[in-house]
């Protein structure tokens, strides 16, 4: 086999032909196919958010990306490698609380640096807190901090590893809309001075067009996959609040809703009848 | 006035130390005989029997620490016991209570015997261990074994199922490697908990040592509650003990040691 010569870089992360089946326990004849015939691309550097109604496997695709589930079937490719374990390449900002809640803010951060076996890990960690606006909050423990400083700790903890690819699920979903627009403008300050690679799962839409590069909907469970793809072509710098008022942004959410808005009414009247 | 001596988190512990006093000069007044006109009971004797005298016991505990000073083996013996029932007991637990917890095959096939075993009475136990394990220590610590066993396996083998999968798959994704994983697990099960759970196993393990022993040999002699005299109740009981003891089949079946324990006995 001749070599050809590589033209472009791979792109972060591939999932071909990807599906994801859930045997139920107590009776194995009873099947879940949560997602199936997904192919998803994130490019280096790309911001893409996937949006979908509630319950149709939008964590689910983001643990296979991360190597904690593994695919019944397809694959997945990490800068052109195939996935096999945990993606090491990744850092996940999960939906639920995720810090150790006997470590400090500050030794949370660490904690990622510390199982790498880092010198630095307490400078750095300093470093990142700052950068997140809690630099005077090293030492208090998860519980005593608001729910939006738990989320920026979280996201110090996961960018303080300098992840080639950022999973995010849902990240804001608990915030108040103030706090949340807050993070999504930090998040993508942070962003747009390292372009990473990051795959965003939301519900909302008006989240997903405002930081994303692409948007990718998927339709409702079960065996749910994607039926559209648009590219945001909204300027940078964005500010994620002055932008939902620009008519671009408007057009922009008309035609992905189009498409999303029957799926949503299926996935409700789905979870109306269970 | 009243404002001073109110109860309030100032003046706790005076109020404590006021409540034991009022105990203590309550359980006199009850107890001594002359002193109130038996109510309950038939002669003035019979309450001092059967509650003791404050002060008689008090001179009893002065003459156990400080002038006959023979406690102190027998605390040696229950320190030794319960330390090693507690460790032991540990180690077992904290290691099925693992392994069950990190294999649910496992731990569905053994489910019903050690919710069957849990719900055992442990005293039913002793006489049990003392046909395996003789009558010295060995026996007792068995017994506190059992003790500690079920309560350190059970919070284990619940800590580790409750143990967040997130805040699990976040090290995992920062990183850990297993024994890391291990370590952060083994956070999320509650080191905080030991201490409850320990104190817990203390007050279970209390009977069953050395002081145990004394207690029961006090008992048998009717001085624990500070009854010196020789009571016709008390000889009753003496002689009926006897009788369980001889005819008891611990004691049959440990023949060889039956003679020791009795001269244990005195």
């Amino acid at each position: 086999m001749s070599q050809r010569p590589v033209t472009e870089s791979p792109p972060a992360l591939q999932l071909r032909g990807v599906a994801c089946t859930f045997v139920a326990k107590d009776d194995p004849g009873q099947r879940y196919t949560a997602v199936r015939d997904v192919a998803l691309t994130v490019g280096a550097g790309e911001f893409v958010s996937v949006v979908g109604p509630t319950g149709c496997g939008k964590s689910t695709l983001l643990n296979v990306a991360a190597g904690l589930l593994a695919p019944s079937t397809g694959t997945v490719d990490v800068f052109g490698q195939a996935l096999a374990g945990i993606n090491t390449r990744a850092g996940y900002m999960f939906q639920a609380e995720s810090l150790m809640p006997w470590r400090t803010a500050r030794q949370n951060v660490m904690a990622g640096l510390e199982f790498r076996g880092a010198t630095d890990a307490g400078t750095q960690a300093d470093e990142w807190l700052r950068r997140v606006g809690l630099g005077g909050f090293g030492d208090r423990y998860p519980h005593q901090l608001s729910g939006g400083m738990r989320k920026r700790v979280s996201l110090a903890q996961t960018l303080v590893l300098d992840p080639d690819i950022i999973l995010m699920d849902e990240p804001f979903s608990a915030l108040d809309i103030q706090t949340r627009q807050l993070m999504e403008n930090e998040v993508l300050d942070l962003w747009a001075q390292k372009k990473k690679a990051v795959l965003f799962i939301t519900h909302d839409l008006d989240e997903a067009i405002a930081m994303s590069d692409r948007v990718v909907c998927l339709s409702a469970g079960p065996g749910a996959r994607p039926i559209g793809e648009f590219a945001i072509d909204l300027a940078r710098p964005r500010d994620v609040a002055e932008v939902r008022a620009t008519p671009r942004f408007i057009e922009l959410h008309q035609a992905i809703w189009s498409v999303l808005r029957d799926e949503v009414l299926k996935g409700y009247q789905q979870q109306l009848a269970a | 006035m009243w404002q001073s001596i109110k109860p309030s988190h100032r003046n706790l512990r005076v109020w404590q130390l006021g409540l034991l006093a009022v105990i203590f000069v309550l359980w006199h007044v009850i107890t001594k005989p002359g002193l109130i006109p038996p109510i309950v009971f038939e002669n003035d004797q019979q309450a001092a029997f059967f509650f003791g005298e404050p002060l008689k016991v008090f001179g009893r505990i002065w003459a156990w620490f400080f002038t006959q000073a023979d406690i102190y083996q027998h605390l040696w013996v229950t320190l030794l016991e319960t330390v090693l029932a507690f460790g032991i007991g540990t180690a077992l637990g904290l290691g099925l209570g693992l392994w069950l917890a990190l294999s649910p095959l496992a731990a569905a096939i053994a489910d019903p015997y050690i919710k069957a075993a849990n719900s055992m009475p442990r005293v039913i136990l002793a006489p049990i261990f003392a046909v395996w394990f003789g009558l010295g220590i060995a026996s007792k610590v068995a017994l506190g074994v059992t003790l500690v066993f079920f309560i350190v396996f059970f919070n284990v083998y619940q800590g580790v199922k409750e143990v967040s999968p997130v805040v699990l798959a976040n090290a995992r994704m920062l990183g850990a490697s297993h024994r890391q994983l291990l370590i952060v697990g083994g956070r999320a099960v509650g080191i905080g908990e030991v201490g409850d759970v320990y104190s817990r196993v203390g007050h279970r393990l209390g009977g069953v040592g050395g002081l145990g022993h004394r207690h029961r040999t006090l008992l048998r002699q009717g001085r624990a509650v500070g009854v010196e005299e020789d009571h016709p109740r008390l000889r009753r009981r003496r002689r009926r003990r006897r009788r369980l003891l001889q005819g008891h089949v611990l004691c049959r079946l440990t023949a060889g040691r039956h003679e020791k324990y009795e001269s244990e006995q005195g």
